[in-house]
């Protein structure tokens, strides 16, 4: 509780929040350089040039062309210099590096749902190690939400049926507000918890804390078997789906003659509406999975499709990797391809 | 100064008929639009009272004076009140309606029973909105974000839209009407680079009503569509895109921003050539800056979706038009200043509501830089700073501009003037009120405090608190002009044709005007804000 003191600026906890608030600097002082300006001269003026006699009337100025090109092009320059810094900020900010350690993100009214890959599951709470690339995948179970983690300078809307995706990396240990930016109904603002963020080897400690459940690749392993799945999508290229294993990040052809990158939002689609889009050389018979998956069910078998890898199965469930490297692939932003 | 010089007319506008229907049916353009300043005063009374529910549960870190359910609803109408209700058709329809005709020499708009249609238009919408209000209310925000609004939300979503949804077509109606005047009633020798500025922004606004209301209209249909029907056109459980809302909403919303401060804009004009004696410094720049906020406006509605999972491409060719946008808006804050600039300025109460204006705009309008600023809008938007934002150009520049505009026009609308030491106080507590109130919401913004939140975390309250304390000196502000105007309307002093020396065809006539406007139509041989010496007219 800090009441009685106003705070100024939130706290910068990660890499991108210094580069935010470098332009955010700038731009005050710009605001400022320039408010003061006219402000000054509006008192100058309203001082000086007083109405001195009742039928007074002002100079007979019209104008100057040179003023006019003086105050357009130089606030247009400013104006272009700020949007290439701002450009530069965002890109990076579309942009995870390669390797980051993936976390699912389920938002529902009102509450968080978090999957890490080794299986742990937390709910409005998200714990992460300091200095390693963070990449959340969400999606929500109803209407559009948004993470906001002020200390981090980022945020994204969580809309349903899609998967958004946003990077951080963590810089200074502490708990930070992680916020609903989204308006979503009743409980809105109770739609708020914390990122935890820890040095690595108290992160260590707290997984290895937590309640083991198996690996998310494996949880979605589990229900690709429960639902059948494997029946037809098998590794041997002679079932009557296509082979899963080394799919994700691949480009495929589909029927329509068409083609597809194999990312969340397509894994998604075909296991809910299979014969949108059907790849090249199948037949459009897969049933729709509609009602029959849960959001958090949907993602484990993304996850587990990540994983999926000729030689073997392995990797995707060893715990603190991050996610498969297959994800460099991933674009920032994936809205689903419409037709 | 003795009124022996100056008198009322015998017959005018407001004794010609003085039964209701005289009223309720006319079709003068002046009568109109007293109907509408009646009608938005009203709005903006009970869109206030919503504000200050708001401001009221802010003040303590936790939800403990109204219910989640309940703020969500006061906020939700005090947004569309304001929006929709208030401050697009606030200034077009109440000083727009009076004195376009006026303006161009004119008896009238071009369509008088269309301009009395218009007014029923909007009245008819806002019963429906009114209706929503007390039968369950409304908890989607003013934005009405899919599928929240189409599927989750339990309020009268349906009777607000429609509500919306015929309010738009008073606003086209009246944009065609002005379109048509401005086209083909102008006197003779008005030609359009004699037009004031009021009406030159007016034909830009106008533009806007046109082209971008049916957008929004379809849109609120397609919403109750999905609401009523189950289309599944929004929301994504049946295969549509609630994401495509978005874009269908703010292609209407952003340009509406521009319905609202475009004869904000026009009204300064006027102000700053009149309280100056000056012509408008370049006067064709700062025309042609209204039509080009107007055009530009209408691309760049996918800055409202910068974090909504637009493609990045698409996000920063957005931001870069944004940026263009911002530069016609910075010439007509130059061209303003540069107008003082060896003018003969007069410290009238309409003028310290323009240099108010002025001010508090350019932070308006610089603060839009940081949100065009696509990487830093990413950590303000759906924040405080949003709301400081939007208010600082809506309120700080739109209602200040309005409140001017009633202060210059007062006199000429009824012959009388009002008590211009009340004036300036409540001037200057509009000024510090409003400040106290928003500033602290731009630090709130970047401290991370989302919008639309019920309870907050304890850090934040300091801020809210002074802004909550700003909201109540600003609604004495408000509320001290409708006092003073009403006292002025039996005890103000008799104003005169010309009391501020101004000139413009509206001057040029008596106060108030008669019916018909002008006894002869007048021919115009001069430019705008061209002034003889000496100046004729009464000065106080």
């Amino acid at each position: 509780m800090r009441s009685g003191t106003i705070p100024l600026f939130p706290e910068a906890a990660s890499t991108m929040a210094s580069r935010v608030d470098g332009l955010y600097f700038f731009l005050v002082g710009l605001t400022a350089f320039f408010t003061i300006l006219i402000a000054v001269l509006i008192a100058v003026f309203m001082v000086k040039y007083k109405r001195r006699t009742p039928n007074e009337i002002g100079a007979r100025i019209h104008g100057a062309m040179a003023l006019e090109i003086i105050w357009s092009v130089i606030p247009l320059l400013i104006c272009f210099g700020i949007f290439a810094w701002a450009t530069d900020i965002f890109l990076a900010m579309s942009r995870p590096p390669a390797e980051t350690m993936n976390v699912y993100v389920v938002g529902k009214q009102w509450m968080w749902k978090f999957q890490h890959l080794d299986g742990q599951r937390e709910i409005n709470e998200l714990h992460v190690p300091v200095g390693r690339p963070v990449k959340l995948i969400m999606t929500s179970e109803d209407v559009i939400h948004d993470v906001s983690v002020p200390a981090f300078r980022v945020k994204a809307d969580v809309i349903p049926g899609r998967y958004s995706h946003l990077w951080f990396e963590a810089t200074k240990a502490g708990e930070y507000h992680l916020f609903c930016a989204e308006y979503c109904g009743t409980r809105h603002s109770g739609m708020v918890g914390r990122v935890v963020v820890m040095e690595p080897d108290d992160y260590q400690a707290w997984l290895a804390g937590g309640v083991q459940e198996g690996s998310l690749a494996s949880s979605g392993g589990k229900l690709f078997q429960d639902l059948a799945c494997n029946t037809c999508h098998r590794p041997d290229a002679q079932g009557r789906g296509p082979v899963l294993q080394n799919l994700f990040g691949k480009q495929v052809s589909l029927e329509s003659g068409e083609t597809v990158v194999v990312d969340e939002a397509y894994i998604r689609e075909s296991i809910l509406m299979p014969r949108t889009k059907v790849t090249a050389g199948f037949q459009p018979i897969m049933p729709t999975f509609q009602g029959l998956v849960s959001e958090e069910g949907l993602l484990e078998l993304i996850e587990y499709v990540k994983s999926l890898k000729t030689d073997s199965q392995v990797q995707a469930v060893r715990p603190n990797t991050g996610g498969p490297a297959a994800n460099e692939n991933t674009p920032a932003q994936t809205p689903p391809s419409r037709n | 100064m003795s009124s022996s010089t100056v008198s009322i007319p015998s017959t005018h506008y407001l004794n010609n008929g003085t039964t209701l229907k005289s009223w309720l049916l006319t079709k003068d353009h002046k009568r109109i639009g007293l109907l509408y300043l009646a009608a938005v005063t009203f709005f903006f009374m009970l869109g206030g009272a919503f504000a200050v529910a708001i401001r009221l549960e802010l003040v303590t870190p936790a939800g403990d004076l109204l219910s989640d359910a309940n703020y969500n609803k006061a906020f939700t109408l005090h947004g569309v009140i304001m929006v929709f209700f208030f401050l697009i058709p606030a200034i077009p329809s109440v000083l727009g309606n009076f004195l376009i005709p006026l303006m161009i020499g004119a008896k009238d708009l071009a369509f008088p029973k269309l301009n009395l249609l218009s007014f029923y238009i909007y009245f008819v919408g806002s019963l429906f909105t009114m209706y929503a209000m007390v039968s369950g209310g409304l908890d989607t925000g003013w934005t009405f974000y899919t599928p929240f609004s189409t599927v989750a939300s339990t309020t009268a979503v349906v009777p607000a839209a429609l509500g919306i949804f015929i309010n738009g077509f008073s606003g086209i109606l009246t944009g065609l009407n002005f379109i048509v005047t401005i086209h083909r009633m102008r006197a003779p020798g008005m030609t359009w680079f004699r037009l004031p500025l009021f009406v030159w922004s007016h034909y830009a606004t106008s533009l806007i009503q046109v082209l971008g209301t049916p957008v929004l209209a379809i849109t609120i249909v397609l919403v109750a569509a999905e609401r009523i029907f189950g289309f599944g056109l929004f929301n994504p459980a049946v295969g549509g895109d609630p994401v495509l809302f978005q874009h269908l909403f703010w292609f209407y919303s952003h340009p509406a921003v521009y319905i609202m401060i475009l004869p904000a804009m026009g009204i300064v004009s006027e102000l700053i050539a009149a309280f100056s004696r000056k012509q408008v410094f370049g006067y064709g720049f700062v025309a042609f800056a209204s039509i080009g906020i107007a055009v530009i406006g209408f691309l760049v509605w996918g800055h409202h979706m910068f974090v909504s999972g637009e493609s990045v491409y698409a996000a920063l060719v957005f931001s870069f038009l944004s940026f263009l946008v911002a530069i016609p808006s910075a010439v007509k804050v130059f061209n303003w200043t540069a107008t003082m600039y060896k003018g003969s300025l007069s410290w009238e109460i309409p003028m310290l509501y323009a240099v108010g204006f002025i001010g508090l705009f350019a932070i308006g309008g610089l603060t839009g830089l940081f949100l065009a600023s696509i990487g830093l809008d990413v950590h303000l938007t759906d924040t405080y700073f949003i709301i400081a934002h939007f208010h600082y150009v809506m309120v700080g520049g739109t209602i200040m501009a309005y409140l001017g505009g009633l202060h210059f026009w007062w006199p000429k609308i009824t012959g009388r003037m009002y008590n211009r030491t009340l004036g300036k106080f409540s001037a200057a507590l509009v000024f510090v009120g409003f400040n106290l109130t928003f500033f602290p919401q731009f630090v709130l913004g970047y401290l991370g405090m989302p919008r639309r939140y019920h309870a907050y975390p304890d850090e934040f309250q300091v801020l809210n608190v002074l802004s909550s304390a700003g909201a109540s000196v600003l609604a004495v502000g408000y509320l001290l002009p409708l006092f003073y105007f009403a006292l002025s309307l039996k005890y103000g002093e008799i104003a005169g044709d010309n009391p501020w020396g101004a000139v413009g065809l509206e001057w040029n006539t008596t106060s108030p005007p008669p019916t018909e406007n002008f006894p002869v139509t007048p021919v115009v041989t001069w430019d705008a804000y061209e002034y003889p010496t000496p100046v004729e007219g009464h000065v106080v």
